[in-house]
C-alpha cells in the first residue's frame, strides 16, 4: 500500500518537475543568472509548489494519521549548525555548476541523456561519502533515518 | 536566450506540491529527494522510497509522451568534468545539510521550519554566486 501511494506521489510529482521546466538545467541556470538573461521560471514553481504544499500539509497534519502509516515522520532537529549551512552552500555551488538538484536530475534519467547518467552516478557517490563521513564523525543523525515525530 | 514560461512552472509546480502532500498524507513521509535517495542506497525501507524515485522519470515521460512536456529540448550547458564535480558536490552537500530544493525547499518551507528557511537561503545564494563567476567572472 505505502509503496503503491509512493508510486503514484512520484509520477505526480515527476510529471511536475518536467512540465515545469526544472529538469533542463539551461533553465534552472537561467534562474540563477541573476545579472544576465534572468529567467523567473523557477519562482513560480516554488510559488506552486508552496500553494500547495502549505494548505496541503495543514490538511494532512490535522489527521491524527497518515491514510498509510502509523505516525507523521518529521524531522525534528531545531539547530541551525554548521553541518545545515555548509552543506547547503556546497550543494547551492554544485547547483548553480550544472543545473541540476537531485530530484529533477533523476526525473530527467528518463531522457538517456549521457550528462544526466553521469551527473546522478555523481551525486550518489557523493552522497555516499557524505553518509560515511557523518556516521564516522557521529555527528547529529540526519537526514537518515529522519526522527519520527507527531506533525503540527 | 531562454523563453520564460510562468504558466507551466505554476502548473508543474501545483503537481509537485500535489506529490509532496500525497506522500505526507499517504504515508507520512517528507518528500526530500536527497534523503530518500541515501537511506534508500544504505537499505533502509526501500520498497517505498524505490516506487516513489521510479515514479520521478515515470512522471517525466508521461509528461514527455502527453505533450504536457518537451522532454528532448533539455540544454546542458556544463562541461563533462563540471558535470561530475557537481554531481560530487549536490549529492555530498545536500546528504550533509540535511536535504535539497524539495526536502528544504517544498516541504520544509511549507511546515515553517527555520532550518529548512536558513538552508535554502543559503543554496539559491550560493547557486547564483556560483553561476555568477562562471557565466560573468570566468567566462
Amino acid at each position: 500500500m505505502a509503496a503503491v501511494i509512493s508510486l503514484l506521489a512520484g509520477l505526480v510529482f515527476g510529471a511536475g518537475l518536467a512540465i515545469s521546466g526544472m529538469i533542463d538545467p539551461a533553465r534552472v541556470l537561467g534562474f540563477f543568472d541573476v545579472a544576465g538573461a534572468w529567467d523567473p521560471t523557477l519562482a513560480f514553481v516554488m510559488a506552486g509548489a508552496l500553494a500547495v504544499t502549505i494548505p496541503g500539509y495543514r490538511l494532512a497534519f490535522a489527521r491524527r494519521a497518515p491514510v498509510a502509516g502509523r505516525t507523521f515522520h518529521v524531522p525534528t532537529a531545531s539547530a541551525i549548525d554548521r553541518p545545515l549551512l555548509g552543506g547547503a552552500a556546497l550543494f547551492g555551488v554544485g547547483w548553480g555548476l550544472a543545473g541540476f538538484c537531485p530530484g529533477p536530475a533523476i526525473a530527467a534519467l528518463a531522457t538517456l541523456a549521457p550528462k544526466v547518467w553521469l551527473f546522478v552516478a555523481a551525486m550518489l557517490v557523493g552522497m555516499a561519502a557524505a553518509k560515511v563521513w557523518r556516521d564516522r564523525a557521529g555527528a547529529d543523525p540526519a537526514p537518515a533515518p529522519l526522527p519520527s515525530g507527531q506533525g503540527r | 536566450m531562454i523563453d520564460f514560461s510562468p504558466l507551466h512552472g505554476l502548473a508543474g509546480g501545483l503537481l509537485i506540491g500535489l506529490g509532496a502532500v500525497t506522500m505526507m498524507a499517504g504515508i507520512g513521509r517528507i518528500a526530500g529527494i536527497c534523503g530518500i535517495v541515501v537511506n534508500a542506497m544504505f537499505g533502509l525501507e526501500r520498497p517505498w522510497r524505490l516506487a516513489f524515485l521510479a515514479g520521478l522519470p515515470a512522471g517525466a515521460l508521461l509528461a514527455g509522451a502527453t505533450g504536457a512536456a518537451d522532454l528532448a529540448d533539455l540544454g546542458f550547458p556544463a562541461s563533462v568534468p563540471a558535470t561530475v564535480a557537481a554531481g560530487l558536490l549536490v549529492g555530498f552537500g545536500a546528504t550533509v545539510g540535511s536535504g535539497c530544493t524539495s526536502g528544504h525547499g517544498v516541504c520544509g518551507l511549507a511546515r515553517l521550519s527555520p532550518r529548512s528557511i536558513a538552508a535554502t537561503a543559503v543554496f539559491m545564494t550560493t547557486a547564483a554566486l556560483t553561476v555568477f563567476v562562471t557565466r560573468h567572472l570566468a567566462g
